[in-house]
């Protein structure tokens, strides 16, 4: 019972501080330096602590600092506690989304089971899509509640968005949900011990769709119209200011990573590394005793997942900065007269291949 | 569902587009009717910057009015000194030497270069290709190099001189615009790369603004605008001034009128206005760069330091002004918006009675409502990125 509380208190722990201590603020510098790398610029530079810059590694503390001692501005007319609100039905789906996400296999490790995944669900890929659309709440609500037309604008363009999007990302899923026979997402990773068992060959199209869906989703260029800065100035974000401003932003980023997550999970073989199983991992490892072998084999889970991840969260980034922005109309096209018949075609054609095999 | 409709109380939405509005750079206030998206009227506002430049013009001289003229179209600057000069040498009735007339078309076509990358990637960022964006600014800060060896100045040139110019072409400008010229090349590629062939960048901008023809021609279009109407005006072809009649280049025309076009026609000129310049520094003759005119151009300072007439027409023309005769002329240039021209009018004494300024942008700024009545909010970026408002010269 104690072992099961530290289990769960370390891996909330883990996670809570990857996400909001380490890839939160380490983000915004990313986003920066990789579009200064692209474009030819140096990027941030300058924030310095006693003189040494840290190619810039400072400016998330300095972007901290700055917005904490920003004015919180409400605006005359504005609906104060949805206004309040807001930001933190956008934050909290795209923290909480991660609990059902496994970045690790199961060990034997002091005589007690580990299993690396906070919430072990048994409804794990409902329960995140269930949190991505409360999400859109958050930019729905912000929209109405400025008391701003081009907020007004952004929060109807955000909920249409997002809503139509969604459906077309559930049946996505299915062909997923079809081919692993489950929706524990700690189950799904695990059937993708075998190289060519990984989603991306069984679902190649689900992948494209989703990874597409989600960065809509998530109203990041070329989805951006919610948002859209050239049109409706910020979107529903127009109004806000220090860390609600803030909140909405890493909002942002915590669904990069957590969409990265996903596509790890369900595409590229989650914790696994490619030809290896977990159990070859601990034979390997049988030099450092049971115990240490787990911990090795832990460890290497982790950085493999991890490091799928931070390659989602790249590719993100790349696709972010080449494309321009779609417009309103042509984004919701492409949902439902593009997306969503070829999604449908997949559950069809998956079907035939398991009723086939 | 369209019987619901009709009963449901709705109304427009009346929305102010600027002046503060990210997109509407140059300062310019769109008064939008809106039914959801689509826009049901528009109202442009003009006059953010309005500086009086005309009013101001008639209480200087004729050779201050020059600093004036760098302020009009301030992303191309050197093709309106070079504008205004020809205006006023119209007037006087004389021509600038052949060296000086290729140094100007070389510094025109600069600026056209420099205008035209400019606006390509302002579209693009508005877009949301930011990178784009940055790869032109970078084509432009090479540009400005240039322009910067040539005249000391980066922006505001102050270059060109009634009957001349203010100095020579700098030793090494060849060698080193044909660096920045190949630097440049490669850069439009990236760009053609990311944008040309860009299925998103394409529907953003594919039948979005059209202008048929004949309304093109209707409302006053020049420049790129209009050829991409398919109509291939351009000052230099049909009026040639300067030496553009020797130049061997082609004026790029689309065939739609939409802002995808406009976009094509501004790359393929990018292209021909390298052209030029390559021409121009290939053909350069040798000789002086000012008429040997003294009433109306300072001598070299030898000059007027050790000859007495040079010395009396300097004090002359500094306090007096030089002096065209009485009378008017208009004069036209092809600016990087279009048909740049100057209306000048002369009573004699040493200060312009009248400067009118024909600024291309404003037809195209008055057909905005024209364009995009009926489309969605989105398609005012783009259209109005290609018709490229330059405040300054609109407003004056």
């Amino acid at each position: 019972m104690v072992a099961d509380l530290i289990e769960s208190i370390v891996k909330i722990l883990f996670i809570f501080g990857v996400n909001i201590g380490f890839f939160s603020p380490i983000l915004g510098w990313v986003e920066r330096k990789q579009s200064a790398l692209m474009q030819d610029r140096v990027g941030a530079n300058r924030a310095d602590i006693f003189g040494y810059t840290l190619i810039g590694l400072f400016h998330p503390i300095a972007d901290a600092i700055k917005v904490l001692t920003k004015e919180d501005f409400i605006p005359d007319g504005a609906d104060r506690l949805i206004h309040t609100l807001a930001p933190f039905i956008s934050l909290t789906p795209a923290i909480v989304a991660f609990a059902v996400i496994p970045f690790g296999g199961q060990y034997e490790l002091f005589g007690h089971r580990v299993n690396l995944i906070i919430a072990d669900l048994d409804v794990g890929l409902l329960f995140v899509f269930a949190f991505a659309s409360l999400a859109s709440f958050g930019a729905v609500l912000a929209g109405w509640s400025s008391n701003n037309n081009w907020s007004f604008l952004g929060g109807l363009r955000a909920s249409a968005q997002m809503l139509s999007y969604e459906v077309v990302m559930g049946l996505n899923i299915i062909g997923v949900i079809m081919v692993y026979g489950t929706l524990r997402l700690s189950e799904i990773g695990a059937m993708q011990v075998n190289f060519f068992d990984w989603g991306i060959f069984l679902q190649p199209v689900g992948f494209v769709l989703f990874f597409t869906c989600a960065i809509a989703e998530n109203k990041r260029a070329p989805f951006d119209v919610a948002e859209a800065e050239s049109e409706l100035v910020a979107g529903y974000f127009t109004e806000y200011s220090g860390l609600k401003f803030v909140m909405f932003w890493m909002g942002e980023f915590l669904e990069i990573v957590t969409i990265g997550g996903l596509v790890t999970t369900m595409f590229f073989g989650a914790w696994h590394l490619p030809f290896v199983s977990d159990q070859m991992l601990l034979n390997f490892f049988r030099f450092a005793g049971p115990n240490g072998a787990a911990i090795l084999a832990i460890l290497v889970n982790i950085i493999t997942f991890f490091t799928k991840v931070i390659f989602f969260i790249w590719l993100q980034m790349t696709i972010r900065w080449t494309l321009p922005r779609f417009r309103y109309d042509q984004v919701m096209r492409l949902g439902w007269k593009m997306f969503l018949p070829i999604a449908l075609i997949n559950i069809f054609i998956t079907g035939l291949v398991i009723l086939v095999k | 569902m369209s019987d619901t409709a009709k009963d449901l109380h709705s109304e427009y939405m009346v929305i102010n587009m600027g002046p503060s509005h990210p997109v509407t750079h140059g300062t310019v206030k769109f008064l939008l009717t809106l039914e959801g998206e689509t826009i049901i009227d528009m109202k442009v506002d003009i006059g953010y910057l309005h500086r009086g430049f005309e009013k101001m013009c008639e209480n200087g001289t004729w050779e201050q009015v020059i600093p004036y003229t760098d302020r009009l179209n301030y992303v191309s600057p050197l093709i309106n000194n070079v504008g205004y000069a020809l205006a006023v040498e119209k007037l006087i009735g004389i021509e600038a030497p052949q060296r000086c007339q290729y140094i100007r078309v070389i510094a025109s076509e600069l600026a056209r270069i420099s205008d035209h990358y400019t606006n390509v990637a302002a579209s693009g960022l508005e877009l949301g290709a930011f990178t784009a964006f940055l790869y032109f600014v970078e084509a432009r800060e090479l540009i400005w190099d240039l322009i910067e060896m040539l005249c000391g100045a980066r922006v505001t040139a102050n270059y060109v001189r009634i009957g001349g110019l203010k100095n020579d072409l700098p030793d090494g400008f060849k060698t080193k615009s044909r660096d920045v010229f190949k630097r440049c090349r490669e850069l439009w590629a990236d760009v053609d790369k990311l944008l040309t062939k860009n299925r998103i960048f394409i529907d953003r901008v594919r039948n979005v603004g059209v202008m048929p023809p004949e309304d093109a021609i209707a409302w006053g279009f020049t420049g790129p605008c209009l050829r991409a109407c398919g109509i291939p005006y351009d000052v230099r072809k049909f009026h040639p001034y300067l030496v553009y009649d020797q130049m061997d280049f082609e004026v790029p025309v689309g065939e739609t009128g939409d802002n995808f076009d406009r976009y094509l026609v501004r790359m393929e000129e990018i292209n021909q206005s390298m052209r030029i310049v390559e021409q121009a520094l290939d053909k350069m003759p040798t000789g002086p760069v000012n008429v040997d005119m003294p009433e109306y151009r300072w001598q070299s300072k030898d000059d007027i330091s050790n000859r007495i007439e040079s010395m009396i027409f300097h004090f002359k023309t500094v306090t007096e002004g030089i002096k065209p005769p009485a009378g008017e002329i208009y004069s036209a240039v092809e600016g990087a918006n279009g048909e740049l021209g100057f209306y000048l009018v002369s009573d004699g004494s040493g200060k312009p009675y009248k400067c009118r300024v024909r600024p291309p942008c404003f037809p195209l700024t008055a057909a905005m409502p024209k364009m995009v009545r009926g489309s969605f909010i989105a398609d005012i970026i783009p259209t109005f990125d290609m018709i490229n408002m330059i405040g300054g010269e609109c407003d004056r």
